[in-house]
């Protein structure tokens, strides 16, 4: 892969910037041009997410594709912000089989992917449990 | 508008075929489809062929062109042929294409075959081209595969509904039991819920014996005006409702993960055409790509109740000549699942059923049956009601 497929995604993979419906208001994340509710209706505009949500189910995954190599065992989750906006990341530190759903989750910058021994290095927003008062 | 009738079926066994490559297994479909209806190949006006990813597995696009010369269509004849994509639905929306193509008008004589030959490229290479039929940016970057996103829809499933691990393990029990019956299928061969229980996990909860396998093969049809199908052969089978529909490409943006919206669609919208409901389907080729898949699919069809598919599992009535017997042919699981080839494959399945063919697995008096083909998480469904009687 090229260098420019992935550092065009940098912007809303580092910071979880996202998109919002001026009219109707629903936040994206992934970032959507159009949305579905209001279609060309709408305006939608530049929403940057503040990093928590909550897991709404998730899977560790033990067979892994080769840009995962020897990663596994490691946590994949569907999380939902505050906003409604679901996406999919990994979970870290924390314990597979201490992970349930409606576990509060926050934001942490992390590597997520490696192109081969020499290719670009994938980085991105991965997800740790909220840390208790 | 024309109603349309099936007048030949062809598939060719499914597994890991060395010996044959891409249009081999292709030909010899074809070659059945057109030979089971009685046909020269003079008679054919077009084709369509479901097709997931020739271009990765087997280094080959320009499909549709291949399979018609290598058909001997293309260099007498000169017929037109159309390659359909959707990912483990192109299959389906193939033989809707070639529906659609009939009963316009457009064209008489039909052909439509789906193909896949997986088997030519390394096992992760496979793992890693199947996961481009989720969202590539969004899901797969982030280390989801194919089993992890189905794992994820099993793990919801049992936070609503109390689906346990054994009765998904049943759906693989079931089918490889029916696969024992089908001369095509891959895996032959009974299995046990303490073997799909005890195999490697892929994603929890799901196991290696949770999943379809890598599959060579292919599937073809002849599809034809109903009004002429009596005089090519004596038992038609008609295609009395066709149903498809989209949804959102990931699963993190559908509005549930229990149900797969786009089978729910997709069923009504062929119910709706064919007149009929779910408690008048005798048999049903399902897409089971996961055993939680299956659970799902008698759901949204309307089989049963949703969040009540593990049960029904558990009590049998999915089980050849049960209340509904689901997938016959041993299913994506046991039968195999080449992606291009499995909706075409579901349609010759339930037609052989519909005509009294099926040998050992036949579902005793069956008059309607449904196939139930789905692209990647749920992004695309198709579904064919096909009906022994002719529609009114």
């Amino acid at each position: 892969m090229t260098v420019p497929r992935f550092w065009r995604k940098i912007d809303n993979r580092y910071n979880l910037r996202g998109t919002r419906c001026g009219n109707c208001g629903t936040a994206f994340f992934p970032p959507r041009r159009i949305c579905p509710g209001c279609r060309r209706d709408g305006s939608v505009e530049t929403y940057d997410f503040e990093g928590r949500g909550e897991v709404i189910t998730f899977t560790v995954i033990r067979a892994e594709p080769p840009s995962m190599d020897g990663q596994t065992p490691y946590v994949v989750a569907i999380i939902e912000t505050p906003e409604g906006a679901r996406f999919t990341s990994q979970l870290v530190d924390v314990e597979p089989d201490d992970v349930e759903i409606g576990m509060p989750v926050e934001a942490t910058f992390r590597k997520i992917a490696e192109d081969g021994a020499d290719g670009v290095i994938h980085y991105g927003v991965k997800f740790e449990p909220t840390a208790r008062d | 508008m024309r109603d349309v009738a099936v007048i030949g079926a062809g598939v060719t066994k499914f597994g890991e075929r060395w010996d044959d490559s891409f249009r081999d297994v292709f030909v010899e479909a074809g070659l059945k489809a057109v030979q089971d209806a009685g046909l020269t190949g003079d008679r054919i006006d077009e084709i369509f062929v479901g097709n997931m990813s020739g271009g990765r597995f087997v280094n080959q696009e320009h499909i549709a062109s291949l399979i018609a010369d290598h058909s001997g269509l293309a260099l007498e004849g000169h017929v037109p042929a159309t390659r359909v994509e959707a990912a483990c639905a192109s299959g389906g929306l193939a033989v809707r294409q070639g529906a659609q193509a009939v009963s316009s008008g457009l064209s008489d004589i039909v052909v439509v075959g789906g193909v896949e030959k997986m088997s030519d490229v390394q096992s992760d290479q496979s793992t890693e081209i199947l996961a481009a039929a989720s969202d590539t940016e969004w899901e797969s970057f982030y280390g989801a595969t194919f089993p992890g996103l189905y794992a994820m829809m099993a793990r919801r499933h049992s936070h609503e509904y109390g689906t346990t691990r054994e009765q998904m393990a049943l759906c693989s029990v079931k089918n490889h039991s029916n696969a024992t019956m089908n001369p095509t299928a891959q895996f032959r061969r009974e299995i046990s819920v303490e073997d799909v229980l005890n195999s490697p996990t892929l994603a929890d909860p799901l196991n290696l014996l949770d999943a379809s396998p890598i599959t060579d093969g292919a599937a073809a049809l002849v599809l034809a005006p109903a009004e002429d199908a009596r005089r090519c052969t004596d038992t038609p089978v008609y295609i009395a409702g066709i149903g498809q529909a989209s949804d959102a490409i990931a699963l993190h943006d559908r509005r549930t993960l229990t149900t797969v919206e786009a089978t729910e669609v997709a069923v009504e919208r062929a119910y709706s055409s064919a007149g009929i409901g779910p408690g008048e389907v005798d048999v049903a080729e399902v897409h089971d790509c996961f055993s939680i898949a299956e659970i799902i699919a008698v759901e949204d069809l309307g089989f049963f109740e949703k969040g009540s598919g593990g049960a029904a599992v558990e009590e049998g009535l999915t089980e050849l000549n049960s209340r509904v017997s689901v997938n016959p042919s041993g299913g994506l699981k046991a039968c195999g699942h080449p992606v291009g080839a499995t909706g075409v494959k579901q349609v010759a399945e339930v037609a052989l059923h519909l005509r009294g063919d099926a040998g050992e697995r036949q579902v005793d008096g069956a008059e309607v049956g449904l196939t139930h083909n789905v692209g990647g998480t749920g992004g695309t469904a198709v579904v064919h009601v096909l009906s022994r009687e002719a529609p009114r």
